[in-house]
């Protein structure tokens, strides 16, 4: 097994939080303007029902209509997909094609 | 038919398509082939009006000719709330789609269906329909996306509130939405620019044109039970559909999928489907419809046209510092046009910091837009790749070069949000490069035009199965119908993983009663999505045939190993055990379990963003302003081929209808709103007399999310072509045209004027 890198603790950093990037029109509506914060979950369910107690109503918009980004990956309909320490999550427009 | 020295046995060979034999004797089952005993025709009563109040509608004389077995009026249609649902994987708003079936109040586009009819003959039906009297208050109506933004134009839907504008308007217009995107500062960015192209672009929309128009025959039990037989590119999206705009369960509807003669996105809502439910129920009797072409034109949705407006700023050595692109698309009657994937897909390709999209949604009196390959895409393509062709030109860069300075890689952000994951964009700007193409002499007249697309591809959900045959031959079932070789992509995947011969392996695509829920077959995400499903099936089986196995040998399944269709003694295991081929299992399944059979049912994420390069020559009579197509190659990043040739396939094809979309396609309409070239005679699409061979360059950087590396390739190839053809078609005639189509009369006139 390999070691973990000095000062880890045996994983990431325990600071260390995923960040969520709005774009600034969905920010206005949901998030007072706030385009960037770091969120402290390890899969979508838990980082939307955080987002939701900062932002109430937050749940509810992003739970049609919206497909997710996580680390550059584009989920339709994500529930428990995994949310890493330094993970970088974007809502997005539902996408179809024809 | 070999392997092209690929590492795999069957996938990446071009094997002989399943469905070829029936297709080419004529024997496949369209649409419109299938009878039932007893079966009667329905036909569509349409507005002859742009826009006009519904009064009434007296239907009595036509109900009194005899012959006439059912009438249907909006008035059988359940009156649905307008809302914005979950559907399938996308927003719908199933009041539009009802509305859009059957005109409730108003007519918004000439040909909107205002009643039909089932009657025991086509003559009959047709004899019915002009006895139906509408009453219509004839209103203003608008055409032109431009115009519907007006203050003044004349408002197609009185609660048409724009969304995304803070604070809301007051009043209702035909801007739908307003979708901003925004990366970096892009005044900033703007403020460092030493080159700045600024330029404003039009285009038409234009028609999938597929050859087979929409076809249905629905019949109702007497205790409701529906059956539904049509070609679509998603039987669980007609199911849906119906069941949603008349109030059914999704277990009364049972949709099963035909033979499908070209979708290309049209063909990813309903229109006929539920008329033909509606009349088969007051009939009783089984109702078939099918449109006639001038009814595909005037009815079904085109894609969108747009206007858009690019700003480009760039150093002096070519580095892009600011993007902006303001496009307005135009949806038809209803909203629901892709100005978002527009907005999300036009700068995609390149490494921006700063950029900014706006889109809006507008609603005009034309047929509502459809789906078709790559939505919002190739439009935003047109203007930004024409924008960049200008700015090589003022740089005198190479216009390779210049993409290849700017393009997007690995871990790229892209303006809508994410980093870009594995992709080969680069990888098509350097085969592209040195195709022989690039370098070939031009002659006088002549012009050579490039550009690149991009396209996000999906996955989405899917089901499949696999069951093995007591023969040892296998049937895969899969819920997505084939529109572009799909078929024959599961079935070498199939056999791929079994390891048995391709040949042994037999695909259908099942009914809704017959194989779990599939999305629709769109977003170039079948042979990804549903390839998955297919290739978790086959696992599955796998994973029993090894079971079997160490059943008959009374040893663990983990001291069976599955190679080449073939359980052997795991390595080390040095008893007599010989090995059982898959035909030898599936021989003795009774005895060891009964039958064997694996399914999987997915959501697959993790779908592989595509990119293109295409390069084109054109030839131009400056007499004329007629441009020709000489010469044209395709290069994409195909992730892997499952099915060479059919990707070849999809390649020409979508490089054909965007040369077809840049040249020659659009709407002509006359001062009341109505269509004046439903046909293909007016209505001018490329045929192959037109075009010279394609040539086509498969990249393969393989999706790593997929177990053969998968992307989609089906929406890609019809992004770059408008630009490409109207690059070449600037260089060759040392005029620029930015206003689709390029036709003739446009070219000569921007010669004479130059």
């Amino acid at each position: 097994m390999i070691p973990p890198p000095p000062g880890t603790g045996g994983g990431f950093p325990r600071h260390a939080m995923a960040t969520v990037i709005l774009q600034p029109a969905f920010a206005r509506r949901l998030t007072g303007g706030v385009t960037n914060l770091d969120i402290d979950a390890t899969d979508y369910q838990a980082l939307v029902e955080q987002l939701d107690e900062q932002f109430p109503g937050f749940a509810e918009a992003v739970a049609s209509h919206v497909a997710v980004a996580i680390d550059g990956q584009i989920y339709p309909n994500p529930l428990l997909e995994p949310i890493g320490p330094t993970s970088e999550v974007f809502f997005l427009p539902a996408l179809e094609g024809g | 038919m070999g392997n092209e020295g690929n590492k795999f046995k069957w996938v990446g060979t071009r094997q002989v398509r399943p469905d070829g034999v029936d297709k080419v004797t004529g024997q496949a089952t369209y649409g419109a082939d299938f009878t039932l005993p007893g079966m009667i025709t329905g036909k569509v009563l349409r507005s002859p009006h742009a826009h006009a109040r519904i009064r009434s509608i007296d239907t009595s004389a036509a109900a009194a000719l005899p012959g006439v077995r059912a009438i249907v009026t909006a008035a059988d249609f359940p009156d649905l709330p307008s809302e914005v649902v979950a559907g399938g994987e996308a927003p719908v708003n199933y009041r539009h789609v009802s509305c859009n079936t059957i005109a409730r109040d108003k007519v918004l586009y000439e040909g909107h269906a205002v009643a039909a009819v089932a009657a025991t003959s086509t003559a009959i039906a047709d004899e019915a329909l002009a006895l139906i009297k509408v009453d219509y208050e004839v209103l203003p109506h608008v055409i032109d996306v431009a115009d519907a933004m007006r203050d003044d134009a004349p408002v197609l839907h009185d609660d048409l509130i724009t969304s995304g504008v803070d604070p809301a308007p007051k009043k209702a217009s035909n801007i739908a939405s307003r979708t901003e995107f925004v990366l970096g500062d892009v005044a900033k960015g703007f403020g460092e620019a030493e080159v700045v192209i600024e330029r404003k672009y039009t285009t038409q929309p234009v028609h999938q044109g597929y050859i087979e128009p929409h076809a249905v025959v629905a019949s109702v039990a007497a205790d409701g039970m529906a059956t539904i037989w049509c070609s679509s590119q998603g039987q669980f999206m007609v199911r849906e559909f119906c069941a949603k705009l008349l109030k059914l369960d999704d277990a009364s509807i049972r949709v099963i999928p035909a033979e499908i003669g070209g979708g290309f996105g049209g063909k990813t809502t309903v229109y006929l489907e539920p008329l033909a439910l509606v009349l088969s129920r007051k009939s009783g009797r089984p109702v078939r419809m099918v449109m006639t072409r001038e009814e595909v034109f005037r009815a079904s949705g085109p894609t969108s046209g747009g206007v858009l407006h690019v700003k480009l700023g760039a150093k002096h050595d070519g580095t892009l510092v600011a993007a902006d692109i303001e496009l307005a698309y135009q949806a038809g009657a209803f909203p629901g046009s892709p100005a978002i994937p527009g907005c999300m897909t036009a700068f995609a390709c390149y490494d921006v910091p700063n950029a900014r999209a706006v889109g809006y949604d507008v609603v005009s009196n034309r047929p509502k837009c459809a789906a078709y390959r790559a939505p919002g895409a190739p439009l935003s393509a047109f203007a930004v790749e024409s924008a960049m062709d200008e700015l090589a030109l003022q740089l005198k860069m190479d216009p390779i070069e210049l993409r290849l300075k700017n393009a997007a890689k690995e871990g790229t952000r892209a303006l809508y949000g994410p980093k870009m994951p594995t992709i080969g964009f680069v990888e098509t700007l350097e085969a592209a490069k040195a195709h022989p193409h690039y370098s070939a002499p031009l002659k006088p007249n002549q012009g050579r035009g490039v550009a690149s697309g991009f396209w996000f591809n999906i996955g989405g959900q899917s089901s499949a199965a696999v069951h093995v045959n007591e023969d040892g031959t296998a049937v895969v079932v899969s819920g997505n119908p084939d529109i572009g070789g799909s078929r024959a992509s599961m079935a070498l995947m199939a056999a791929e993983v079994l390891g048995i011969d391709y040949n042994k392996v037999k695909p259908i695509v099942a009914d809704t009663a017959s194989v779990g829920y599939s999305f629709l077959t769109g977003g170039s995400r079948v042979t990804f999505a549903t390839g998955k499903a297919v290739v978790d099936a086959a696992n599955d089986v796998v994973s029993q045939l090894r079971a079997r196995a160490a059943k008959l040998w009374k040893c663990d399944v983990e001291e069976v190993v599955w190679k080449d269709g073939v359980a052997y003694p795991a390595q080390g295991q040095t008893d007599t055990r010989t090995q059982l081929s898959l035909a030898e299992i599936a021989a003795s399944a009774a005895r060891t379990g009964g039958p064997i059979s694996g399914k999987a049912c997915i959501n697959a994420g993790g779908a592989g963003p595509g990119f293109g390069t295409h390069i084109c020559d054109v030839e131009v009579d400056p007499e004329t302003g007629r441009s020709s197509v000489i010469r044209y190659t395709v290069v994409q990043d195909v992730g892997r081929a499952i099915h060479p040739s059919y990707c070849e396939g999809q390649l020409q094809g979508g490089a054909v209808q965007g040369i077809g979309w840049a040249l020659n396609e659009e709407y002509l309409y006359d001062d009341k709103g109505r269509l004046l070239n439903p046909g293909f005679l007016d209505y001018r699409m490329p045929v192959a007399s037109d075009m010279p061979m394609i040539d086509t360059v498969m990249v393969e950087v393989p999706n790593p999310t997929h177990p053969f590396g998968v992307r989609g390739v089906g929406e890609v190839p019809i992004v770059p072509p408008l630009a490409a053809v109207a690059n070449a078609v600037a260089r060759a005639a040392d005029v620029r045209v930015n206003d689709l189509p390029i036709s003739p009369p446009r070219l000569l006139s921007a010669i004479l004027h130059k």
